[in-house]
């Protein structure tokens, strides 16, 4: 499966499970939603104490060992890290923090738009906003430089990891937390959860879908390819929330979700930028993490980290709105990621041109 | 003439398609460029396939060598 068929496909098959989840039961508008998912899986941990989002989310182990198994399979898997693995843990924690002042990520975007949510137009200009920014940095040379080979063994633990969250989950010891309520409580028996993860797991993976790099190809490149992936979502999903009845037009009363537009814009801006400098949404992260990328398996604790801080510290938003010390956090992370942004650009580095290539350049 | 070439191994997206075609505005008759993953590989042959040029792919070792060229 390759090319624009395969794009496509996949969009389609995202958009349709992701209306099927919440048929089958998890909150609506929010079929998948990485960053929500594993914020639930950080309180299902007991990594932060909001009661109300609490469970370890299957979609996220089956997304990972679905990429996992089909990169095995298909040669992909392929164990390297080393591009400044820090930062992009920071980028990690920050654009978690942005995507939960908005309460989704680039994937629940697209899904509250098709819902019917209109505040995720301006989560999506904000997103827009920040991959623009984020654009500009790459076109004057930033990098996070290159990775290296790293042992085979090195990545088999993400995978592993995941695994011994499902038997958490299935085993459910006492020291894990179930939320009783909330969107923490709303969620599709766990074979449904873990076969749509694997399906999309295994059909992300082989297309690359990105949900930062449909956008960003277009404004570099003028490339739509992955830009249909999200439009895919977007329209499958649309008609899904008509046919079951969720679809819901408006800005008030959206579900798990808050009408700030300013605040809706500005957690997006942080988000688009964040993942713009990491090469890939939070999606693509995990994908990447399955496939050996060890630099995402770090920005993936780097979010589940974020995800804690962000309930800890009081930095989500809810249906209420945003908090003070969420607004203070996203003023915060768009400086640190700025600077970051900036210390990484290297005018001088740009493209070397020679007529030999000068390895570890 | 040997073509000149664009070192873009263990870059993240996208900057193996970015390197490649600040490359080939330098020089438009065409590059090599080497990469070391299947999604950069991807991402330059189907960026230097919509500019017009060929591509060939060979693997050389890890990674694989593409000739961008009219």
């Amino acid at each position: 499966m390759s090319g624009k068929k395969g794009i496509i496909l996949t969009g389609a098959i995202v958009g349709m499970l992701a209306v099927a989840l919440v048929k089958f039961g998890n909150p609506v508008n929010m079929g998948i939603c990485i960053v929500c998912f594993i914020r639930d899986t950080a309180g299902g941990l007991g990594l932060h104490r909001a009661a109300v989002v609490q469970y370890i989310r299957p979609e996220i182990i089956g997304m990972a060992l679905g990429a996992f198994i089909i990169a095995l399979k298909s040669g992909d898997f392929n164990v390297r890290g080393g591009s400044s693995p820090f930062t992009r843990f920071i980028l990690g924690v920050f654009v978690v923090i942005g995507a939960l002042m908005f309460l989704g990520c680039p994937l629940r975007m697209v899904l509250r738009l098709a819902g019917g949510d209109l505040n995720a137009l301006l989560g999506l200009a904000g997103f827009a906003a920040g991959i623009f920014l984020g654009v500009l940095f790459l076109n004057r040379g930033f990098t996070l430089k290159r990775t290296y080979l790293l042992q085979r063994a090195e990545g088999y633990l993400f995978p592993a990891v995941q695994l011994m969250l499902l038997i958490l989950l299935l085993v459910s010891p006492a020291f894990i937390f179930f939320s009783t309520e909330g969107p923490g409580a709303s969620h599709a028996p766990v074979i449904i959860s873990l076969a749509a993860g694997l399906i999309i797991g295994i059909a992300a993976q082989r297309t690359r879908l990105c949900m930062v790099g449909g956008i960003r190809d277009l404004i570099m490149f003028k490339d739509t390819h992955l830009l249909t992936g999200f439009a895919a979502i977007l329209v499958v999903a649309f008609i899904g929330t008509l046919i079951t009845g969720t679809f819901n037009l408006g800005f008030e009363g959206q579900p798990v979700a808050h009408s700030d537009g300013l605040w809706n814009f500005l957690g997006m801006v942080l988000a688009g930028l964040g993942s713009v400098l990491l090469g890939g949404c939070p999606m693509r992260q995990i994908i990447l993490g399955a496939e050996g990328n060890i630099d995402s398996v770090v920005t993936f604790m780097g979010m589940l980290v974020g995800a804690a801080f962000a309930h800890n510290f009081g930095l989500a938003a809810s249906g209420a709105g945003p908090s003070a010390n969420g607004r203070v956090a996203v003023i915060i992370g768009l400086a640190v990621v700025l600077a970051i942004g900036f210390m990484n650009t290297d005018r001088a580095a740009e493209v070397k041109m020679k007529g030999d290539v000068e390895i570890g350049a | 003439m040997a073509l000149n070439k664009v070192d873009a191994r263990g870059r993240s997206c996208p900057e193996p398609v970015l390197l490649t075609k600040k490359a080939l505005d330098r020089s438009p008759e065409g590059v090599q460029v080497l990469v070391d993953n299947t999604t950069a590989r991807e991402n330059v042959k189907r960026f230097a396939g919509n500019l017009g040029y060929n591509v060939e792919v060979t693997k050389e070792g890890q990674d694989y060598v593409l000739t961008i060229s009219r």
